[in-house]
């Protein structure tokens, strides 16, 4: 039986790992190479890289870190943040990310996501989608980390790149995003029903029970979360281990 | 002792360097070349494979004399190879990804897409499942039956001879994901990126 995956996301900026609340205030908190691998050591399924500054930034900073992780770390290895260009995924490709997740570059050019679905397999192409909710059961896309509105459906949108060949969604509520009051489980719930690739659900994580809601209430294939991993609250085998003992199958 | 893996510009193989080379360590000798000469005296060989069944199959076929070197490699001298992911599907006659696309035909069968019943799975298969061990297999000693290994695809290969399955995992139906005839080793899932038990898959690859 397929397990639910549990992802420990790092958010990077300047090659240091921090964590944003509802994307603004900073908290300087650790070496990303060190973190993520204390995480696969302590069997996080995949880890996932954020890069919140790589829009405007030089690039070579996280393409040393994922290398670097890379040689040490052997499950799955997932970087988001400023990928635009088919080269982007080619240089993190080549510096040993197994998966690359789109945002802003798939909203503006879904074409995008097919190029790069096609030369590289769906199987490490991941869009992100990040959500906020403007009426009962409405759902638009924002972009830049939350910044821009673009009026787009939420819905019709991660349908739209399932077309073009995205692998997986990776689905942030930014109502929800950094307040740990637990996932926008409706937001889950008409995108998992929506769509036929797994989601990876996001955002607003701040007990074990929010990942069995996501899981269980959302229907989503994996659970991301930073905080509550991050500050040390819950360690990776807690979470599972919770789970487990509600019966959701996790990789023990 | 040389390991060649073999890049044929199949998209992304880093994961699969990296994994080989912290198994191998000193030990081994570890190549990563399309060089002709390279692989016909190398002690073992790994043919990685990420994208589609065609795009796969397209790539070794650009290389010029490649296919025919595998070949001689693996089943005229029988010395051991690893396919991973379509790189044990191309063992195949045909695959059926983008287009109908004829497999190196080493092992009867075809590559289908996934029965998701009707929408009852979710395509691509991604993420830790268990394997059922369905015979005694060189690349799985110590390898404890239910291990999870890390997936990621949507076709499956079906070989004609069940005998060669050495195991299979659930998803929708019994999945063939680990196939052994001889000196012919495939996984469909991916030992590099399957944590220290996948390492261990690598490990007795390695020592064969």
């Amino acid at each position: 039986m397929l397990k639910n995956r549990i992802i420990p996301c790092l958010d990077v900026q300047n090659g240091r790992v921090v964590k944003g609340i509802n994307f603004v205030e900073l908290k300087d908190a650790g070496d990303p190479v060190e973190q993520a691998k204390i995480y696969s050591d302590g069997g996080a399924d995949e880890i996932c890289f954020l890069d919140i500054t790589a829009s405007n930034e030089n690039r070579d900073t996280i393409i040393d870190i994922v290398r670097k992780t890379a040689k040490e770390c052997f499950v799955p290895l997932t970087v988001g943040g400023g990928v635009r260009t088919i080269q982007n995924i080619t240089d993190l490709l080549l510096a040993g990310a197994d998966k690359v997740s789109i945002n802003t570059a798939a909203v503006k050019n879904v074409n995008f996501v097919k190029e790069a679905s096609k030369k590289f397999g769906s199987q490490c192409i991941v869009v992100a989608i990040d959500a906020k909710k403007v009426s009962e059961k409405k759902w638009e896309v924002f972009t830049h980390g939350g910044r821009n509105k673009t009026s787009i459906d939420a819905v019709e949108f991660a349908k739209q790149v399932e077309t073009n060949g995205a692998g997986e969604i990776l689905l942030t509520s930014m109502d929800k995003d950094g307040t740990k009051s637990g996932y926008d489980v409706d937001l889950l719930k008409a995108i998992t029903k929506s769509t036929n690739i797994p989601v990876i659900a996001s955002g607003g994580v701040g007990t074990l029970d929010h990942l069995y809601d996501g899981i269980v209430k959302g229907g989503a294939s994996a659970v991301l979360a930073a905080s509550i991993f991050h500050y040390g609250e819950y360690k990776i085998q807690d979470a599972k281990e919770y789970l487990n003992s509600k019966n959701v199958s996790v990789r023990l | 002792m040389n390991v060649t893996i073999v890049d044929y510009q199949s998209g992304n193989i880093s994961s699969v360097i990296n994994s080989f080379t912290e198994v191998a360590k000193d030990k081994v000798n570890l190549e990563v070349t399309s060089n002709i000469n390279k692989i016909k005296s190398s002690d073992k060989i790994v043919l990685p494979g990420q994208g589609s069944f065609k795009s796969c199959v397209d790539s070794l076929n650009s290389i010029n004399g490649l296919v025919d070197a595998l070949k001689e490699f693996a089943i005229t001298n029988k010395k051991p190879l690893l396919g991973i992911c379509v790189g044990l599907q191309m063992f195949a006659d045909v695959g059926f990804e983008e287009a109908e696309t004829k497999g190196l035909g080493w092992i009867s069968g075809k590559v289908s897409k996934i029965d998701n019943q009707n929408g009852k799975f979710k395509l691509p298969h991604i993420g830790w499942n268990e394997i059922e061990i369905q015979k005694e297999s060189k690349i799985f000693k110590e390898i404890k039956n239910k291990s999870h290994m890390y997936f990621v695809h949507s076709y499956e290969f079906i070989p004609e001879d069940k005998s060669v399955i050495s195991a299979t995992t659930d998803y929708s139906s019994k999945i063939v994901c680990s196939v052994e005839r001889d000196n012919l080793f495939g996984t469909q899932f991916h030992p590099e990126k399957s944590d220290k038990i996948g390492l261990k898959i690598i490990d007795n690859f390695i020592k064969l």
